[in-house]
């Protein structure tokens, strides 16, 4: 895979306008002015951070740092330089007071060395922090707004009902190479923009050991499968390797699950996104 | 033709009739205090988009009273504007009715229904059967209603009925932000459309787009008027609501057909020989059959 082809590109301007539009609108109509996110320290929700005081304005908008003991230290000072570059009240609620008590009862997430025991802390700090926001939510009447990117939510990289729940995501049809451009374009801080992505659940994880490729290569491909609908073939002719291609399109399909609200037992004529068949915005 | 015309570039709400009713007699006021003489709204202007299984219940008649309280004001100016129609036997149309002088002078069912990618009109739409010109007190129209105009023979049977303009109500969303090009793809596709259509067929072609977000899709709004030699000669805001009034005259179309005569030397006969062999021929209408 010496010579991929380029990820998409992206018209910096023009998706600004888009996404600042999208999140004004979208708030704004269902009666609401404020919106609260979480700031990990990291360049999505740095990105989001900024999209979101210019739709609603910096007073309106609320960013939430949720440390545990074990998080990297840059993430939380990130965060910080975050929040200060977009003006933003940033309020640190650290989760490990919740996220001890809930592992002190049980024991068998205390090993570490285990992947899966690393994975289901992972989850459990995740879902934390989405606890935390949507009580903000409430507290503040503010819809919470999403920082998964088109890569993390085509790979189902991301906590359902963790990182992956929100009232509304601006960077859900962006892939990360896509955010990486805008957040250049709207001056997220360099050291955000260069830090290598990491879901920080545990120390010294990144998203590209975990995911075990490059976020170029991998954007490359998903938008000649997704957006282009290109065949496995063509794909192969432009210099992708089949195993690549491969494990990426298995990956896409074993998490559509995580893309769809729960399935739902038809029985009756008409049932909830089946045939019951009404936009979100119906009536406003 | 010689009319002064206002593209009412407006943001429906999704499937509340009322308020989009008030908004059209607002944009009426200003069209008209702006001197126009033909306001055209954009596509399903009275009833939003994406509607689904609203579009059975937010349907209307033609003689429902909101809509002859509508029609009524076509004494100042003419109307053109967007709904859901509900047929005598209970079939629902994406349709336009072109109001004048208190009358409906003609209703456009839309005739070629997108039912791919975010689009499902096919699911709930019937599809509509012809294409016939307007005959206006302020010149010849054709109606075609956004997809509609994807299909060239839409315009073309327009252009051998002789019409002045196309007027194209459109609710297109915005997509494609993958290159650096200064606009979105699907606003390149239809300036691209717009100039070539009224390049082929020598006619003024209006496109009225919508603004605002369904369940996260932005229409992107930029209605324009194209001229008779296929220059975009005026444009509407990208994204906003904005109104577009623009002073429509014969003499460009004159000019045009003097120029190139392609009205002249169409040849539609020798259309319906090539397709009539077409139609019958089995084997030549594979393109058509599985």
């Amino acid at each position: 895979m010496s010579k991929l082809p380029p990820p998409p590109g992206c018209n910096v301007a023009l998706t600004e306008r888009v996404l600042v539009r999208f999140l004004r609108e979208e708030t704004q109509r269902i009666g609401m002015t404020h919106a609260v996110l979480g700031l990990s320290g990291g360049i999505d929700s740095a990105l989001v951070v900024e999209l979101a005081v210019r739709a609603l304005g910096a007073e309106n908008v609320l960013a939430v740092a949720m440390p545990y003991r074990e998080s990297h230290p840059d993430s939380l000072r990130l965060a910080q330089d975050s929040a200060a570059h977009a003006q933003v009240q940033l309020e640190v609620a650290d989760i490990t007071p919740m996220a001890d008590g809930y592992l002190a009862n049980n024991p068998d997430l205390q090993d570490t060395s285990l992947a899966a025991v690393r994975l289901r802390r992972g989850n459990i700090f995740s879902r934390l922090r989405m606890t935390t926001l949507y009580d903000r939510s409430a507290q503040n009447h503010a819809l919470v707004f999403g920082t998964s990117n088109k890569t993390e939510l085509m790979l189902g990289y991301g906590t359902q009902h963790g990182d992956m729940a929100s009232g509304i995501n601006p960077i859900g049809d962006l892939y990360k190479s896509q955010v990486v451009a805008l957040s250049r374009h709207l001056g997220v801080p360099s050291a955000i923009i260069e830090r290598p992505p990491s879901a920080d659940l545990w120390a010294g994880q990144t998203d590209e050991d975990e995911l075990g490729f490059a976020y170029d290569a991998i954007d490359a491909l998903l938008f000649r499968l997704i957006d282009r609908r290109q065949s496995r073939d063509s794909l192969l002719a432009e210099g992708f390797a089949a195993n690549f291609i491969d494990s990426i399109s298995e990956r896409v399909r074993i998490n559509q699950y995580k893309r769809l609200p729960p399935l739902i037992a038809k029985v009756a004529a008409r049932t909830v996104n089946l045939d019951y068949r009404y936009a979100r915005d119906w009536g406003t | 033709m010689d009319c002064r015309v206002a593209l009412c570039q407006m943001r429906p709400q999704l499937g509340v009739i009322d308020s989009n009713l008030k908004a059209h007699h607002a944009w009426l006021d200003q069209s008209i205090a702006a001197g126009a003489q033909l306001a055209v709204f954009p596509e399903l202007s009275l009833t939003g988009y994406f509607l689904r299984d609203l579009t059975q219940e937010i349907a209307m008649r033609l003689d429902d009273p909101r809509i002859l309280e509508l029609i009524a004001r076509s004494h100042v100016c003419s109307i053109v504007f967007g709904l859901v129609e509900e047929s005598s036997d209970h079939r629902f149309y994406n349709s336009v009715v072109f109001a004048e002088d208190g009358k409906i002078l003609q209703v456009h069912r839309k005739v070629h229904l997108p039912d791919y990618g975010i689009f499902e009109e096919g699911r709930y739409f019937a599809a509509g059967k012809h294409f016939l010109p307007v005959e206006s007190k302020l010149g010849r129209f054709g109606l075609l209603i956004c997809e509609d105009a994807w299909h060239m023979s839409s315009s073309w049977i327009h252009f051998l009925n002789g019409v002045d303009a196309l007027l194209v109500p459109v609710a297109s969303p915005a997509r494609g932000i993958d290159t650096d090009e200064p606009e979105m793809s699907s606003q390149k596709s239809w300036r691209t459309l717009a100039d070539a259509q009224a390049l082929f067929f020598q006619t003024w072609v209006l496109r009225c787009n919508r603004v605002g977000f369904e369940d996260g899709t932005m229409f992107w709004g930029g209605s324009s008027v194209t001229s008779p030699f296929g220059a975009t000669v005026a444009e509407a805001h990208a994204e906003e609501e904005d109104l577009l009034v623009y002073h429509l005259t014969s003499e460009p179309l004159k000019r045009a057909r003097i120029q190139t005569p392609l009205l002249r030397d169409a040849k539609p006969e020798l259309v319906r020989v090539h397709l009539a062999r077409l139609l019958e021929d089995p084997d030549a209408l594979r393109v058509c059959e599985p």
